[in-house]
């Protein structure tokens, strides 16, 4: 490929390539996205490759392995198009009945979808209450395209919006729309990019630094990283935009190491990008110059930190420093730098394309546009969803998620990651927007919802956020270490049964001060899961510390196993997998745990039958003395 | 001639050389903020956050480390109120399970006098045998900025974050130098650091933990 140096040259190529494209030709999609690939997609791309050869159908059915669909509860996942039909759980074995369904154009019945509440197939992607109510813009563009080949994503429309801007704007329009827009930052604090923008422009200083914040690592969150291994191009063509409207020449992606296809696809993309004239010199004959570097992170929570970025991309360990002179001001080097997520990027070339008032009409009034979110934990349909914001918590969990698994009852959604709060029923209806989620102690972070069923501990779960904060924080500054320090022993105690009740007003005043004299932002939210299960879940800590209950029963030191006699029918499978052999009694004998010896592992409780759920767990009360030598009375069928 | 910030600090009239912070501005009039990780020929840390004040600017009220915060026109200082002195309150018991004897013991005692701080309160919570350093980076800074050195760093996160010696740097730059052991507020360089032992040091030393 020879290098393009026009804007009308791009459109030749553009048009070429859908010339060489026919669009009713059939072609089976494949997810390839991490969690897809972790269910095995590798080998349905082998078996389909290996079937579309045997039954000689290679020129005639296409096979195009993409990023990240989004339904990552049902990989891996198959969409057939032109018609758009969809096959969930997809095992190399349906590979030769997919192959011949394409080509007599035939449906599979059993791969589709069917509706778990009225048991209707559903045919199309589109049509599937998952995706239905999305709003897939950002994310969208995943599933038509293989991320590792930029013929596809020009064929979508690719850098036509750096080509618009290059071609009919100035920098300071460019600025101007991305104002106009309301853009606010994706990666946590919501910071308006249009003002960062233009902080960065008009920063005294040369040169100026463009970056890209790829090192997301809430637990449960992998928007940035499925976008990066999905549509990296999309995330260069912002970076380029940005690059122009600020007046840089050179950018910087720092993604974490720990996503091996997010960094081989993106250097896949960068050098394609550079191949065909999108990077480097006199960028499309527009005299426009800029390149891009990466920096892979060597994996540590807080150098997704502004500061701590730029510090690790200068080659010093990711620590935080004071920033009372924006990074906007003084970022790399000392230089102006402006810092962008992944999603805040990617959202720039549809802003361009579609002009700031179509942005404008989507979302809330403070908040713009649509939002990736990573659906997670106790809900029925786990993966990456993409929602207008204003959507509401409960629309997103219940009619996209599809509510609770098992039947359960909700009780918190986290929202933010480790910076984050846990929001409890009561403000289901909240809609998703920066401010909104503030307010109530919450915040929008990165897009990380966890969801938890009322089996979850929110003590514990704060203990979790909170440890994971001690191992993830760099340990600068005193509130942020030995505050972190506190909390955990707190926490751990009162989980432990050993908690006082006058450790709950420490755990408070500790927090404030964290929030208040932390060095950086990760330190002054680090204590939101404590401040919002405090505020929300009080009776839950006062349940572990006064009645030594654990009313989730997750807590070891507070719960006892024990087998209830009469549900019991001696089936031995408990008493033969206690590791410690802490169950007694034997065949046609009711079992029955010597507590002195269960170490609380819970195997009994998860290996019992559903059909006698004899094995419960008891919290905060006694348990009740064992007959040893009872015999079962079963049950006549 | 440098240009002079007009500014208010605890309600006094302060006019300061523009580029200096709050804290050298506040010394200036005679006002003493507390620090633990300040160093005068350092640059700013902000480690501590015992030095925060209370800055209104615009309107708006925000916490911050005076030792890095630059003066600014019209900005109206506290360097007491009932947040920070609750701040200063709460890292004074939060770094007292850390510390010894020795060093900079007596300061954090006199400032928890002042500050009606309980040094034990977090004792318990602790659980853990004091390291009599308290991770001010003072001699990691030192060696780095005035020695040039670089004998001295950070390793670790979080919980986990501790000061060692460089094992390669060390054996050729501190049998000769040891200006660490001054700067060290609380002493736990000089006290367990034998000079002579520096030229011993392998990688596996380091990587064990052993400094």
């Amino acid at each position: 490929m020879s290098r393009i140096n026009s804007f009308a040259e791009l459109e030749k190529l553009r048009q070429e390539i859908k010339g060489k494209r026919d669009s009713n030709k059939p072609c089976i999609t494949l997810c390839s996205g991490t969690a897809c690939h972790a269910s095995a997609s590798e080998s349905v791309n082998e078996a389909l490759e290996r079937e579309l050869d045997r039954q000689g159908l290679k020129g005639e059915i296409g096979l195009r392995r993409t990023g990240c669909h989004g339904f990552c509860e049902k990989g891996p996942l198959v969409v057939v198009y032109p018609e758009e039909t969809c096959y969930i759980n997809v095992q190399p074995e349906d590979a030769a009945e997919i192959v011949q369904g394409v080509k007599e154009k035939k449906i599979i019945e059993r791969l589709l979808y069917s509706n778990p509440v009225t048991g209707e197939k559903i045919v199309h992607e589109s049509e599937i209450p998952f995706y239905k109510n999305q709003q897939r813009l950002v994310f969208g563009p995943n599933r038509w395209i293989d991320p590792e080949s930029i013929e596809d994503y020009l064929y979508i429309g690719g850098y036509s919006a750096l080509s618009k801007a290059l071609s009919q704007m100035t920098p300071a329009q460019v600025l101007e729309e991305i104002k106009k827009a309301n853009l606010r930052g994706r990666g946590g604090g919501g910071f308006p990019a249009g003002r960062k923008w233009e902080e960065t422009k008009n920063a005294p200083g040369e040169p100026k630094y463009v970056i890209v914040n790829c090192d997301e690592g809430d637990p449960g969150a992998y928007m940035d990283r499925s976008l990066m291994e999905g549509n990296p191009h999309s995330v260069i063509e912002g970076l380029i935009i940005g690059a122009y409207a600020i007046g840089s020449h050179e950018g910087f992606v720092y993604v974490r190491q720990e996503y091996p296809l997010a960094v081989e696809n993106l250097y896949i993309a960068l050098e394609q990008a550079e191949e065909y004239g999108f990077l480097g010199e006199n960028i499309l004959g527009s005299g426009f110059n800029f390149r891009v570097k990466v920096h892979r992170g060597a994996g540590a929570f807080v150098s997704g930190e502004s500061s701590a970025l730029m510090t690790a991309i200068e080659g010093k360990a990711g620590e935080p420093r004071m920033k009372y002179i924006h990074m906007s001001q003084r970022g790399y080097k000392e230089k102006p730098s402006c810092l962008n997520n992944v999603e805040t990027w990617a959202t720039v070339p549809f802003i361009i394309n579609k002009g700031s008032d179509w942005f404008n009409s989507i979302g809330t009034e403070g908040s713009k546009g649509t939002k990736i979110f990573s659906l997670v934990g106790k809900v029925n349909n786990t993966g990456l969803v993409e929602v207008p914001m204003g959507m509401t918590l409960r629309q997103i969990i219940y009619d996209i998620g599809g509510g609770i698994p098992k039947g359960r009852k909700f009780k918190g959604v986290q929202t933010g990651g480790p910076s984050g709060g846990i929001i409890p029923e009561r403000y289901l209806d909240t809609p998703i927007d920066f401010d909104e989620l503030t307010k109530i102690g919450s915040m929008m972070g990165s897009g990380g919802m966890i969801v938890m069923d009322e089996d979850t501990c929110m003590v514990d779960m704060a203990r979790y956020f909170v440890n994971f904060c001690c191992e993830e924080s760099c340990g600068k500054c005193i509130p942020g270490r030995e505050g972190l320090r506190v909390l955990l022993g707190i926490l751990t105690n009162i989980c432990e049964g050993e908690g006082k009740e006058e450790e709950l007003p420490t755990l408070e005043r500790v927090a404030e001060v964290m929030k208040d004299a932390s060095l950086c932002a990760l330190g002054a939210t680090a204590a939101n899961p404590v401040l919002t299960t405090l505020r929300y879940f009080r009776d839950e800590y006062e349940a572990h510390i006064k009645d030594k209950r654990c009313p989730a029963k997750v807590c070891k030191n507070l719960i006892n196993y024990y087998i209830g006699p009469e549900k019991c029918e001696a089936c031995m499978i408990c008493l033969r997998n206690c590791p410690t052999g802490a169950i007694q009694g034997g065949k046609n004998l009711v079992h029955w745990i010597e507590q002195d010896k269960c170490i609380k592992c819970g195997i009994c409780y998860q290996v019992c039958p559903e059909r006698f759920s004899a094995v419960e767990k008891l919290s905060g009360e006694p348990v009740p003395a064992p007959v040893p030598g009872r015999e079962v009375v079963r049950k006549k069928e | 001639m440098e240009k002079l910030i007009s500014l208010e600090i605890d309600g006094k009239d302060v006019k300061a050389r523009e580029g200096i912070t709050v804290l050298e501005a506040a010394k200036e009039v005679g006002i003493e903020i507390p620090t633990l990780c300040y160093h005068e020929k350092l640059e700013p840390y902000g480690a501590c956050r015992i030095c925060c004040v209370e800055v209104e600017r615009g309107g708006r009220t925000q916490v911050v480390a005076s030792c890095g915060y630059p003066v600014e026109e019209g900005m109206k200082v506290k360097t007491r109120s009932e947040k920070i002195d609750k701040i200063r309150k709460t890292i004074i018991e939060l770094i007292a399970p850390s510390l010894s004897d020795g060093g900079v013991v007596g300061k954090v005692r006199e400032l928890a006098d002042e500050y009606g701080a309980d040094t034990s309160t977090f004792m318990s919570t602790f659980k853990a045998t004091p390291t009599r350093c308290i991770l001010c980076g003072q001699c990691v800074r030192y060696c780095s900025e005035v020695v040039a050195a670089n004998a001295i760093g950070f390793v670790g996160r979080g919980v986990g974050r501790r000061v060692v010696f460089l094992p390669e740097r060390a054996s050729r730059f501190c049998p000769t130098c040891r200006e660490c052991y001054e700067v060290c507020p609380t002493g736990k360089i000089a006290a367990e650091t034998d000079g002579s032992i520096f030229p011993e040091f392998s990688i596996d030393d380091f990587l064990s933990g052993k400094m």
